[in-house]
């Protein structure tokens, strides 16, 4: 079982939090800050297991992580899952991130943090590995966005057009943080089958 | 400042977007907090407007800021709103949001039910697939319950994407809500076997996690899976398998035997490293579980560490990682293989990552030998020198320690080394494991006895070095080690070599900035040590040494008496008017040492740390009764015996957590003052000691205490001489200890040698090999000195120890549940309807009474079964006997027999067998005998019992079982040796295929069983629920048998599942119908076409762009016996009349030489009932519907009903969609409103065997057909 997946970044802003057990807001929070103290505080090209973290802990749960750019994606699982096999997931996750929103970054995830969720939820579900094969979920994920296209139809053309009037301002805004180094490089690891 | 009011305006203009409110954040970084409180304003006014878009977008905006760690369970009630949004857009906004924000005690989840339950309905499958998805999140058991039936439906639902959602739920459904576990397993179980592989992974998922918690009831399911196992590609299925196989093995070590093979083909073959890792994982599961190694393991275990060490060796810190984690479990068992790899798990140890060098220290701990120990330990040492961290060399520090204590410091061959190790730990600064190094010098010196010469030296040096260490006492735990220092000192001090000095040091004015504890033990030990001196000056008559003690003793206490620890102060206060009382006697020249030293005389052992629990209660002795009148409630206050019985309660030092203050050592002793009863039991643990065959027995005289200890007699004196320097503290003297154990070690052998020659003669002379099976004889090493490890004092006839308790809260408890025990009729997921009439549902008698019906058949079946059994042992050991060419043979032949057998019994058991309801019994007992026999290795495929099964349970087609069976047995050679790896993989994959093909059989008799009779035959939409009367049975009693035939079988369900689309209730609903098809025959059914002639009333919904006669292409095709379902939409205009339609469902048969055309004709029919749609209604609305005037009232009597009232009810609200508003007695009012809107009212009474209902509805020809439907309904029972 997942118990958590977690995004921040390199500054420990939570980018995605979902949480498979219930906890109270304010230890979703401890637990956010307190993964990011744990990660980040490790060298690049260290393992990617990380055991313990008292909130998380418990001896059968591990944190296992991946760093891209300026995104951490980290999830927590316990002994049922194979260790290789969720950081695969995670690359998969990456993957079909960068296909769906076309070359990711950090920007798209943190102005579309819904659809980001969308993805996932195609993917684990309720804690259990729903899909793991990229196509597959690109397709479901696809279906989804053109129904709810078809359904705002003609009454959603002010909307779009509002919204893309605001995106136009969009340059003025995001400048002040580091983009330069934004984008999430995919690498080209052996792919899960 | 212009340009802003403007901006301002157009951002009022339009409401803020979930974009617009991430940038409004970005843009407000230094009043973050105020700019989003304002936001929530403004979202809780968008909250309050009518229109569901914006309450959308502020609900997604919530769902955000719920990120931040904003409290946001305000929303929840809008956020239902959202969810029940027609469009899915909306809705799938809402969901996200209640998967974000809802749990268990989030009360609006109770409003969700009847919208989660439409959206799971929805004829769209997104509109599904988000509800679930939601649903995986915040299900609580009262969802689970109710929505568990929809659930299971949705198991079968024609689209994977469905489905695997469906199946992958169910886990949490079973976790909130166990009693839905066994009913919802045969299903799930199917599942496995499901043609796509999503479901097929999911289902995997789901029996994995269940199988983690609670193995042994899914031991049955191992065949299953090994065939899984050698079937499947996908990796991500293949690892849970491989991982769930790891949880079964222990509990079957046959299985293990199995697995080995395979498991190693594919450790040999897959390129995937998690793969391979998991493989290795079992591998080595299943050889902890194979206590006793067989001769091929022995390779198994060699490929496994020799596989673990390629990834140890890999340059991905991950496979480093997972290489050690692995290496750890082989070292359990198998130490002596991973030994050989010392020099990697070292090199480890130097590892950048902390990870790793933590992993590498576990192995470690499983190395060490006697012979390696030091040296392995001497470069823990230098590790410690050069960590940085102090987290990592507090983790060094505890693993050396833990390292050295292992079983009863098993491996330490010289405590002298062990303690100079511990006090060279001592100068590590800022540890936090003071008290660790504490408690193993207080264990040692205490159960070590000959050490204790040497540790109280070592000790005496530490105090008087005590400023090295506390150098920085604030922030430093290795203070602690004087608390031990002191007592060693103190305890042990006959064996001082100058207490004098020892005393001094304990008495410095500084020792009074250590912590509390440490100072009460100081002054307590400066006591002992006191009468130690007063005892070694005795004979002196020059008694200036005694009064100089005494002196010193009277100067240095006060600094105590004046501390702020209470301990410390009532210690030293008493000691210091001791001390000044011997003194006054030393004045007059009395001799007192003897007095003295009997304060603190005894004989000290360790007690283990549960042995006051495990103290057996002596016969007659009543703890609970009062011994003298009960104290009256004020004077209670002042007597806490209980607190002082705590603290006499003996704790041992062995417990690595205890606080070292904590302890508190038995102790006897044996003072003037000491109480009667104490010698009584001196005496009681004299003859204890006597019996306690670890005990190193004292002389009889105790009480001569401080004089050598008696029992050293038997201790060889130690070897080694003390000259070894150990004046300056700070040095690393360990070292020494490592050269000289190995001249020491050198010399032995050479003794040795000469010995063995001896000894050899003696052994061969006859005698028995001594029974001491201690670790020596595994290593030549002998102990420098020999210790005796005094073991842990426990009682007489102590209580076996505890087991370890498992979590009672924990939720995988309720899910240890017999999966292989039959259904009971009581069991089973509560059918939607209304509440009230669920919980008025069959009585208990009713539920016995079938409970005997179905035990008597399955009795019977039980012994068929045996003797079935019997005959294929029988077969089995026959065909042993012979060799494997003949064994082909001569099986194919006698399974032919075997049929013929089968078909012989056919009569019979039929006639036997009053309902299909005893065989899932029998399948199951099967199953479990099934399990056994593919474990046993024997050749038979469990293809032979299957078939006379099928027979059994297909009385009405038996023909073409039997048509069925004499085709199964023809491509039956290649089956043989069923597992064999080594097979061709052409006779591998027909082989699948076949037993594919039994599986499927075995489902088609579920079906039977659930579904329906076979004797209905054709017309049989009514008959259809015939079945359903003795008791309202799971849902699946829905389906009808709609049309069958040789080939193929469709079940219907009564249309059910009727919804109205977006509440358009004028034009045309629309009514779905479930249809299973099953496919009966053995080849393969493909290209099926679905047809209906339209009427003018109900028209089957095409897809656009199709005429009105094209049929309708089943999205499927069926492989032999596998069933799947369709679902059909019609679109009614008029629902006051029942309909019938006409339909065709034309197909391909394929077989391998040929194919065919085949059609099937079947009738649909709508019953007015199946437009009605459960809703509940209040009865206060009720009192208002029948109020107003525009219903038409109809009556019906129904005579010579005789079934509780009760269960009437359930049945009219089971078979006819109602609802109970309201029950009193004997007379009860029901609700349901038709597709189209109208309502139906009934006023239901019962006397004696006459039933009257009266009914309401806007529509009189539709209440018509109702009531006759009704009335049906029951003339059929």
């Amino acid at each position: 079982m997942i118990k958590a997946i977690l995004m921040f970044n390199n500054h420990g802003k939570p980018r995605l939090s979902k949480f498979y057990e219930h906890y109270t807001k304010d230890t979703e929070q401890q637990i956010i800050r307190e993964t990011f103290h744990l990660v980040s505080k490790r060298d690049e090209n260290v393992c990617n297991f990380l055991e313990g973290g008292m909130l998380i802990g418990g001896s059968d749960y591990k944190l296992i992580y991946r760093h891209y750019a300026t995104l951490y994606f980290v999830f927590c699982v316990d002994s049922s899952e194979s260790e290789l096999g969720i950081l695969d997931l995670i690359q998969v996750f990456v993957e079909t991130l960068d296909k769906c929103f076309e070359n990711v970054c950090e920007l798209d995830l943190i102005f579309h943090v819904d659809k980001v969720h969308n993805i996932l939820a195609e993917m684990v579900m309720g804690g259990m590995v729903l899909e793991t094969n990229m196509n597959e979920i690109i397709t479901q994920v696809d279906a989804q966005n053109k129904m709810e296209k078809s359904e705002a139809g003609i009454a959603g053309a002010p909307a779009r057009a509002v919204s893309a009037v605001k995106n136009m301002k969009l340059p003025e805004m995001p400048r002040n943080i580091n983009i330069g180094d934004i984008n999430i490089k995919v690498p080209n690891l052996p792919s899960f089958k | 400042m212009a340009l802003k009011i403007v901006k301002g305006s157009i951002d009022r203009m339009f409401d803020k977007n979930l974009q617009d409110l991430v940038r409004g954040i970005r843009n407000h970084k230094d009043d973050e907090a105020k700019y989003i409180s304002t936001c929530i304003d403004e979202i809780k006014q968008e909250l309050k407007q009518d229109n569901i878009a914006v309450k959308a977008n502020a609900v997604c905006k919530l769902t955000y800021l719920q990120m931040l760690g904003y409290d946001v369970s305000w929303a929840a009630f809008n956020i239902v709103e959202v969810m029940s949004s027609s469009k899915f857009t909306y809705k799938r906004i809402g969901y996200l949001a209640a998967s974000q924000c809802f749990h268990e005690s989030t009360d609006v989840i109770m409003l969700t039910t009847n919208q989660i339950r439409k959206d799971l309905s929805s004829p769209n499958q997104y509109d599904t697939g988000v509800a679930l998805t939601g649903l995986s999140c915040f299900v609580t058991p009262d969802l689970a319950r109710d929505l568990a039936n929809d659930i299971m439906t949705l198991m079968s639902h024609t689209k994977p994407y469905i489905r695997k959602k469906a199946v992958l739920i169910m886990y949490k459904v079973f976790l909130k809500y166990p009693e839905s576990l066994r009913p919802a397993f045969p299903r799930l179980k199917e599942k496995l076997e499901d043609p796509d592989p999503g479901v097929q992974s999911a289902a995997v998922n789901v029996i994995c996690e269940l199988a983690r918690r609670n193995p042994k009831n899914y031991l049955s399911l191992a065949p299953l899976f090994f065939k899984l196992m050698t079937s499947s590609t996908n990796n991500w299925v293949l690892i849970k398998i491989i991982k769930l196989f790891g949880a079964l093995t222990p509990l079957e070590p046959r299985l293990g035997k199995k697995l080995i093979e395979p498991l190693t083909n594919l450790i040999h073959s897959t390129s995937a490293m998690s793969l391979l890792y998991e493989c290795v994982n079992t591998v080595i599961a299943v050889l902890i579980s194979l206590s006793s190694g067989m001769p091929n393991h022995s390779a198994s275990i060699q490929l496994c560490v020799q596989k673990l060490r390629i990834l140890i060796e890999d340059s991905d810190q991950n496979l480093k990682y997972l290489g050690l984690l692995a290496m750890s479990k082989i070292l359990k068992t198998h130490p002596k293989s991973v030994q050989s790899h010392k020099d990697l798990i070292l090199q480890c140890l130097d590892d950048k990552d902390e990870s790793i060098r933590l992993r590498a220290l576990d192995l470690l701990y499983g190395m060490v030998s006697k012979k390696n120990l030091m040296e392995i330990v001497k470069k823990l040492m230098l590790h410690v020198d050069k960590a940085e961290g102090t987290t990592y060399r507090d983790e060094l520090l505890t693993k050396i320690i833990d390292i050295c204590s292992q079983s009863n410091y098993q491996y330490i061959t010289n405590f002298e080394w062990y303690i100079s190790i511990l006090v060279e730990l001592t100068r590590l600064e800022g540890t936090r494991h003071g008290h660790l190094i504490a408690s193993q010098m207080l264990d040692v010196a205490i159960r070590v006895k000959a050490i204790r010469v040497f540790a109280v030296a070592q000790m005496a040096t530490l105090l008087d070095n005590a400023h090295l260490l506390t150098g920085n006492m604030q922030r430093n735990g290795i203070c602690e080690v004087l608390y031990a220092a002191a007592w060693i000192c103190g305890e042990f001090s006959e064996h001082l070599e100058n207490p004098m000095q020892t005393l001094e040091a304990m008495l410095r004015p500084k020792v009074a900035t250590l912590p509390g504890h440490i100072q009460a033990v100081y002054v307590q030990n400066a006591a002992k040590l006191f009468a130690t001196v007063l005892k070694s000056q005795e004979g002196n008559t020059d008694g200036t040494v005694t009064q100089d003690t005494s002196q010193l003793m009277i100067e240095r206490l006060p600094v105590f008496v004046q501390s702020a620890n209470l301990e410390v102060q009532e210690r030293a206060s008493c000691i210091l008017q001791l001390v000044k009382y011997i003194q006054k006697l030393q004045q007059k020249d009395v001799e007192v040492a003897e007095e003295v030293s009997a304060l603190f005389a005894g004989e000290l052992n360790p007690v283990a740390p549960k042995a006051q629990k495990k103290v057996p209660v002596p016969e007659g002795l009543d703890l609970d009764t009062w011994i003298n009148e009960p104290p009256s409630e004020s004077e209670s206050e002042d007597e806490q015996p209980k607190a002082i019985f705590t603290k006499e309660e003996p704790k041992h030092s062995r417990a690595r957590h205890t606080e070292v203050d904590e302890k508190e050592l038995a102790r006897v002793r044996c003072s003037k003052t000491v109480a009667a009863f104490t010698a009584i039991r001196r005496e009681a643990r004299k003859q204890e000691q006597a019996n306690n065959p670890f005990y190193i027995k004292s002389s009889p005289s105790s009480q001569k205490v401080y004089q050598e200890t008696p029992g050293v007699d038997h201790i060889p004196v130690i070897q080694i001489d003390l000259t070894v320097p150990l004046k300056v503290p700070g040095l690393p003297m360990s070292d020494q200890y490592v050269k000289l154990e190995e001249e020491r070690r050198q010399k032995e052998r050479a003794e040795k040698k000469k010995k063995d020659k001896k000894k050899r003669k003696e052994k061969r002379s006859g005698r028995g090999k001594k029974h001491d099976s201690g670790p020596e004889s595994e290593e030549d090493i002998t102990p420098a000195h020999m210790v005796d490890i005094v073991t842990e004092e426990m009682p007489e006839n102590a209580l076996p120890s505890d087991d370890d308790e498992k979590d009672p809260n924990d939720p995988h408890k309720a899910l240890d549940i017999d999966l292989d025990k039959p259904l009971a009729d009581s069991e089973k997921i509560p059918v939607r309807s209304h509440r009230a009439a669920e919980a008025a549902k069959s009585p208990v008698e009713d539920r016995d009474a079938d409970g005997i019906a179905t035990q008597l058949p399955k009795k019977k079946h039980g012994k068929e079964k045996r003797e079935e059994k019997k005959k294929k042992d029988k077969d089995r050991e026959r065909k042993k006997s012979k060799d494997e060419k003949k064994k082909k043979k001569h099986k194919s032949e006698e399974k032919d027999g075997d049929l013929l057998g089968a078909e012989v019994d056919e009569p019979v058991v039929q006639s036997e067998e009053p309902s299909q309801a005893s065989e899932p019994p029998t399948s199951n007992s099967a199953e479990v005998s099934d399990l056994d026999f593919w474990l046993s290795n024997a050749p038979v495929p469990s293809n032979i019992q299957e078939v006379p099964k099928v027979a059994a349970a297909e009385a009405a087609s038996a023909a073409e079982v039997i048509s069925g069976g004499a085709q199964d047995s023809e491509p039956d050679e290649p089956k043989d040796a069923e597992m064999e790896a080594t097979k061709p993989s052409k006779h591998k994959k027909k082989k699948q295929k076949k037993e594919k093909e039994d599986k499927e059989k075995k489902k088609k008799k579920h079906h039977h069983y659930h579904h329906h009779s076979d004797g209905v035959g054709e017309e049989s939409v009514q008959n259809g629920t015939v079945e359903e009367e003795e008791e309202p049975l799971p849902s699946m009693s829905n389906y009808c048998l709609l049309a069958e035939n040789s080939y193929i079988k469709m079940m219907m369900e009564d249309a059910d599942q009727v919804y109205d689309i977006q509440g358009n209730l004028q034009d045309g609903s629309q009514v779905v119908v479930s249809v299973i098809f099953e496919n009966k025959c053995d080849s393969f059914l493909k290209s099926m076409e679905f047809n209906v002639l339209d009427s003018l009333n109900s028209k089957l919904q095409r897809p656009e762009g199709s005429g009105p006669h094209d049929s309708l292409a089943v999205p499927f095709q069926l492989p032999p016996g596998v069933s799947n379902e369709a679902r059909y939409v019609f679109t009614v205009q008029s629902i006051v009349m029942p309909q019938k339609l006409k339909g065709t469902l034309t197909f391909i048969v394929k077989t391998e030489e040929s194919s065919t055309h085949e059609k099937l004709d079947f009738k649909l029919h709508f019953t007015c009932t199946s437009y009605l749609i459960t809703t509940p209604c209040y009865s206060d609305a009720f009192a208002k519907l029948l109020e107003s005037a525009d219903l038409k009232s109809s009556s019906v009597r129904l005579e010579g009903v005789n079934m509780p009232f009760h269960h009437l009810l359930a049945r009219i609200c089971f078979h006819h969609h109602f609802s109970v508003v309201e029950r009193i007695d004997s007379c009860a009012s029901m609700y349901s409103r038709s597709i189209q809107g109208h309502h139906v009212c009934l006023l239901v009474k019962t006397s004696g065997q006459t039933v009257s209902i009266d009914a309401k509805c806007d529509e009189p020809m539709l209440l018509g057909n109702v009531l006759d439907e009704i009335k049906q309904t029951f003339s059929q029972c």
